[in-house]
């Protein structure tokens, strides 16, 4: 066998190994062009490259090897950045690791045999999982690229936070309105199957070929048959149930249709609240009904979709101000978070977009607004920036100042965060054109004022930049809540098979050059389910998803790996170990005509993870490119001592 | 408060040994502290302060040795714990200023002398009964502070009211001596380190005593 | 040294000096409480000063040493927790067991190349340190041992009708990670002892700022405005009394109430006359323990214009009610006659 080592620096000479050089940058243009050069001059048999993680540049270089006529598998990476280089100072020892690994790779490719990739049918589907404005667009997207989506939402309307937003920044343009025909056009498209009140249950399969279980939750309200006429939520006598749309400022009643722009725009019964339910003796909303639709034995269902591509975009969810003590932790009504503010400022909310104090109903002359509250802060375990809060809380100022010509409106922050396009210029018109006070300093505490001057909040901060204590008596505390991930989101990471970081947020496979992929081939991420966004980069983010899902789905057929589990039938005893601890099913056992069994690996579904392999008793299964014995000749190159290598 | 008249030389002006120091004794991580200010925000004493508590950790994150040891505001720190509970960034800043105020003790700064004749009296009232006897330290106090009168009214109410105890209540076996012995031999620690550690160091002009 | 205790009830006590003196009423009525409601208190033998405020001021292995020698006394006597009334001394005596659990007995390497702290402790104690006990407050034990439930069906005499603001003040519960009771922010262990003993707590928003502390003495102007503005909002809250937990508090309000009272007079501010009673000797009252042994009469500002103004507004109250009742008699029978909370009720005797 002849082999080429291609080293950043430091070659030495190993079975078979004909050529040894180093180069700079082995991933160049001009370092490929080498690596190719060299196989067809000195018909090599196989490539070993010492440098960097094979995560990022594995691909490259095996397609180097392949250009050069050798099968891809007939390469080996030895990672002598992350694993030497990056990790220790010291030369001597970094130098002898480094050798080690060289060493073991060769000795790997010693023993590989060439592989050949086969090709399976994809389903021309995604799914899209979460449907605010991030789903909304990737949807869209997908869509219109000719590919079926099943999107599915866990709450009864589309549109997430967006769709409660009252304006956005820095154009101080409705939100629902721009939301709106993108939100219709996801429930007319007839390529999109809009499943509100859903949650996917189970995702099983591969990319390609994934099959999803979707839970499909009880509306108690026949879809097919309700208008969203309203009827019901006009009689419906639980009228104390915390409407949730509108963050609590407000209540409604126990079947809903959530908004307005709701879509679909259908009604559905809480069953925690609904009295037919707690106490057995309700039924107004199926005697009112016009169209017959309330159906109380109506019971969850389970749907099941093959699809070749999934999109994450479940979103965020929002700090809970009742962890910060210090700024009441909801005992007082009128300090409120920055979403119930938004509810207060939009013109189809609940106040009709006239600010009013909770807790009297009068109009605020001074507002507070805290930043980062639940951000920046690691005694609340949030050391995150939530990314957008600087310029929600800039632009809320504006709007209390254009709402209430004679308010004061004060922006405790610790840095303006305000890099996106047109941003420092919409804070600075807060400053400037709206007379907004900025404090840079940190609120200690809020309390409520007593007596004669009762009914007020006094907020005592600090203005570190005059280095002293400050005092605002408010009417309105706005606290600017950072940024979660949305709740239950490692459950479901974990049913996407997809890593997810210690706060919840969902990880994509590079931060630089993967920013949509995540580490399971073909599930794609989108929107702040991955970190805190704004709307326009959740918005590029999902059409960056869409795009990749597009690409990946243009193709009819796509290669499967070949670094699969192989089972030895002679050796297999059919005692069906693998089987049940494969996670991805993809062991059956077949039965053989003498009626004993034998395990067998479905190609295309198998991910080669290689826990077949270490559960079978008798070694009858192996892992191709990880074969017991490449496996034990990198050890035995590894325990072997260099002098003894020298020597033989 | 002194007015630099020209720029301060960050790289000449800071002290890394006084950094190191303080950040092994009070064992918190200062370069946590990114001046958002909620300390002083909260602090009690922030009006009596020369430096709010988040200038006292700037001093400290800049190594501003004289500047953070001679400042008033780490004698009139109560410990109040509302900095350290508040902390965004988990910093034990009562912790921090305990420390500064043990450095500067040692250094000889007392820019609030009443406070450390108040601290001195106490604890010379523990060493030498075992407990505080509160009417001989009040009386104590009010010779060495210059402030006889301050408290005097406070007599009547006391002797009214049975709380003007005017024998010390001492422990009964063995704890007077015990204490006695912890304080002789914290002196003898106190001297050691003070001779083993800056055997020249002499606090700034007029930084030293000095009345109010 | 003392058998194992008969009653799973059974605590050190450490009374701290303050209680041997300018608060004497404080351990008075902390004792008489503990008693009513099955607590057993067994003074830590020859105990000494915890080292309070001005020990680690000066040195942090110095207070630990003073603080240590306590629970150690506490620990040979076979107790592991130490109970005190007064704040001050839980954190000293909590900091010590603290950091003598972070640095184990074990001739270890100091931590983060620091001193070590159970090392520096015993050179100054001179004998080893203690290796368990630690200190909770009195007022921890009362709601989390013995409860307070249990304390409302102990009541005998509600104070019904009663206002009262619960002033926790700053170390009770500060810092969190140390002191690992209640709430940091909006502690209510007080409010909740109180309402069990009937009186109508308000939302105090000062219950954990500072009244100036020890600074009476050295910076008397400082202590003077802080205290003016805790009695204010008191006042405006429209309570009888300011409840609290701390006797360095208690002095700062009540034995000192002229100094301040003085200052507020001198900013156009108001004459306050509230009482400042401890919460035990409510809690005292309210268990109809005799009032000479809740020490009633130390108090410089007397809690007795408040108890009888509060059970006239009561009274009036009552015959309000009764009459609207009599208006209403066809149709209801009766109150809900519950013993305890801000609810319809006999006054306080």
């Amino acid at each position: 066998m002849r082999i080429g080592v291609m080293v950043c620096h430091a070659a030495r000479e190993f079975p078979d190994v004909v050529f040894a050089t180093d180069h700079m940058y082995a991933c160049s243009d001009p370092g490929q062009g080498t690596i190719e050069q060299t196989i067809r001059s000195l018909k090599l048999d196989g490539v070993v490259v010492a440098s960097c993680s094979p995560r990022m540049h594995e691909v490259t270089f095996r397609r180097a090897v392949e250009r050069a006529g050798l099968n891809r598998y007939m390469f080996e990476m030895a990672n002598i950045r992350e694993h030497v280089a990056w990790i220790s100072l010291d030369r001597k020892r970094n130098t002898e690791k480094a050798t080690d690994l060289v060493r073991m790779a060769v000795e790997k490719l010693r023993h590989n045999r060439p592989l050949t990739a086969k090709s399976f049918e994809v389903q021309k589907r995604v799914l899209i999982i979460g449907a605010g404005v991030a789903g909304i667009q990737a949807a869209l997207d997908c869509a219109e690229g000719g590919l079926d989506v099943i999107l599915v939402e866990r709450r009864q309307s589309i549109g997430g936070v967006m769709s409660k937003l009252d304006k956005t920044f820095p154009t101080v343009d409705c939100s629902v309105c721009v939301l709106g025909p993108k939100m219709v056009d996801v429930g007319q498209h007839p390529r999109i199957t809009l499943l509100a009140l859903s949650e996917v249950e189970e995702l099983s399969g591969y990319v390609g070929n994934f099959e999803v279980k979707i839970r499909k939750k009880s509306a108690f309200v026949d879809w097919t048959k309700c208008t969203g006429c309203g009827a019901c939520l006009e009689k419906c006598p639980s009228k104390k149930v915390r409407d949730s749309h509108n963050e609590g400022i407000t209540t409604t009643t126990a079947i809903t249709i959530p908004f307005p722009q709701a879509i679909p725009k259908r009604a559905a019964i809480d069953p925690a609240v609904c009295l037919h339910f707690t106490k057995g003796k309700c039924g107004v909303c199926k005697k009112v009904c016009p169209a017959d639709a309330i159906d109380y034995d109506m019971q969850d269902e389970i749907v099941t979709e093959k699809v070749g591509a999934v999109i994450a975009a479940t979103g965020l969810d929002l700090f809970d101000h009742r962890k910060c003590g210090e700024y009441g932790g909801g005992r007082y009504p009128d300090v409120i978070t920055s979403l119930q503010y938004e509810r207060m400022l939009s013109a189809s909310g609940p106040t009709a977009g006239h600010i009013k104090r909770p807790s009297d109903g009068t109009e605020p002359k001074t507002v507070v607004f805290i930043s980062c509250v639940g951000s920046r802060d690691r005694s609340v375990d949030r050391p995150y920036c939530s990314n957008f809060c600087c310029m929600y809380t800039a632009k809320q100022a504006i709007l209390t100042r254009d709402h209430i010509p004679d308010s004061r409106a004060y922006v405790f922050y610790m840095d303006i965060r305000a890099t996106g396009k047109g941003y420092e210029e919409f804070v600075r018109r807060a400053q400037e054109e709206y007379e907004v006070q900025y404090i840079r300093g940190r609120v200690a505490q809020i309390y409520p004022t007593t007596g004669e001057d009762g009914n007020q909040l006094m907020v005592r901060g600090a203005d570190t930049l005059l280095g002293t204590q400050v005092e605002i008596k408010a009417d309105l505390v706005v606290l600017a809540v950072g940024a979660e991930s949305a709740h239950g989101a490692p459950a479901l990471a974990e049913k996407l098979r997809i890593s997810y970081d210690a706060y919840g947020f969902f990880l994509e496979s590079h931060p630089k050059l993967r920013p949509v992929e995540t580490n399971t081939v073909g599930v794609f991420l989108a929107g702040a389910c991955q970190a805190p966004k704004d709307i326009p980069a959740s918005v590029a983010q999902a059409s960056a998803a869409a795009g990749k899902v597009l690409a990946l789905l243009s193709k009819d057929k796509l290669e499967s790996d070949p670094q699969i589990a192989q089972v030895q039938t002679m050796r297999c005893i059919g005692c069906g170990k693998c089987e049940r601890t494969c996670p991805f099913g993809a062991i059956r056992m077949r039965e053989l005509r003498d009626g004993s069994k034998r395990a067998e690996v479905v190609e295309t579904v198998c991910q080669g993870c290689g826990i077949c392999s270490v559960t079978c008793p008798v070694r009858a299964i192996q892992l191709a490119h990880f074969t017991d014995s490449q496996l034990l000749a990198e050890v035995n190159a590894l325990c072997r001592t260099w002098d003894e290598t020298t020597e033989s | 408060m002194q007015t630099p008249v020209r720029p301060l030389n960050l790289a000449q002006a800071r002290d890394p040994d006084f950094q190191a120091a303080v950040a092994r004794d009070s064992g918190q991580h200062l370069a946590s502290c990114y001046q958002c200010g909620n300390c002083t925000a909260g602090c009690s004493y922030t009006p009596d302060y020369d430096f709010p508590v988040h200038q006292v950790m700037r001093l400290v994150q800049l190594g501003l040795k004289e500047s953070a040891l001679s400042c008033r505001s780490i004698w009139l720190c109560a410990t109040c714990q509302a900095c350290t509970t508040r902390c965004p960034n988990n910093i034990d800043v009562a912790r921090v200023m305990d420390v500064l105020r043990h450095m500067a003790r040692q250094a000889g700064y007392a820019p609030e002398p009443g406070v450390k004749t108040f601290t001195d009296s106490f604890l010379a009232s523990v060493a030498k009964h075992g407990r505080v006897f509160e009417v001989g330290l009040a009386a104590v106090f009010a010779i060495k502070s210059g402030k006889p009168l301050q408290d005097a009214g406070l007599g009547l109410p006391m002797l009214t009211h049975g709380k003007l105890s005017l024998t010390p209540h001492e422990p009964e076996g063995n704890g007077k001596a015990e204490v006695a012995a912890i304080f002789a031999r914290f002196d003898r620690v106190a001297a050691q380190k003070a001779r083993a550690h800056s055997p020249g160091e002499t606090p700034g002009n007029g930084k030293k005593g000095g009345g109010e | 040294m003392s058998a194992a205790p008969s009653n799973p009830l059974t605590l050190a006590y450490y009374p701290g000096c303050s209680q041997t003196g300018t608060a004497a009423e404080y351990d008075r009525s902390s004792r008489a409480c503990c008693a009513a409601l099955g607590v057993e208190l067994v003074d830590v033998p020859d105990w000494t000063c915890c080292g309070s405020t001005p020990a680690h001021t000066v040195d942090h292995f110095l207070a630990g040493a003073l603080a240590a020698r306590n629970l150690l006394q506490a620990e040979l006597a076979g107790h592991d927790r130490v109970t005190t009334p007064c704040p001050s001394c839980l954190a000293a005596l909590r900091t010590a067991s603290h950091h003598l659990a972070e640095a184990p007995a074990e001739n270890g390497a100091p931590q983060d190349s620091g001193p070590n702290y159970r090392a520096e402790v015993e050179r100054l104690l001179d004998r080893p340190a203690p290796l368990r006990a630690t200190a909770v407050s009195v007022l921890q034990v009362l709601t989390e041992d013995v409860g307070v439930e249990a304390i409302a069906s102990a009541v005998t005499r509600p104070l019904t009708g009663l206002r009262v603001a619960p002033y926790y003040g700053c170390i009770m519960n500060r810092p969190p990670g140390l002191m690992q009771f209640d709430d940091p922010e909006n502690p209510t262990a007080m409010d909740r002892v109180l309402e069990a003993c009937g009186a109508t707590v308000v939302d105090y928003p000062f219950k954990t700022e500072c009244c100036g502390a020890a600074f009476g003495m050295p910076r008397l102007d400082i202590m003077q405005r802080l205290s003016a503005r805790l009695l204010d909002m008191a006042a405006s809250c429209g309570v009888d009394a300011i409840v609290v937990a701390c006797p360095l508090c208690q002095m700062n309000l009540d034995l000192r109430r002229g100094q301040v009272n003085a200052f507020s007079h001198s900013q156009g501010g108001t004459h306050h006359a509230m009482p400042v009673p401890y919460f035990t000797q409510l809690l005292g009252l309210a268990l109809g323990l005799p009032e000479s042994g809740l020490g009633l009469d130390k108090l410089v500002l007397p809690l007795g214009p408040a108890l009888t103004a509060a059970r006239a507004r009561e009274d009036e109250r009552i015959a309000r009610t009764q009459a609207e009742l009599a208006a209403k008699a066809a149709r209801k029978n009766g109150t809900s006659a519950n013993g305890n909370g801000s609810k319809e009720n006999t006054p306080c005797a």
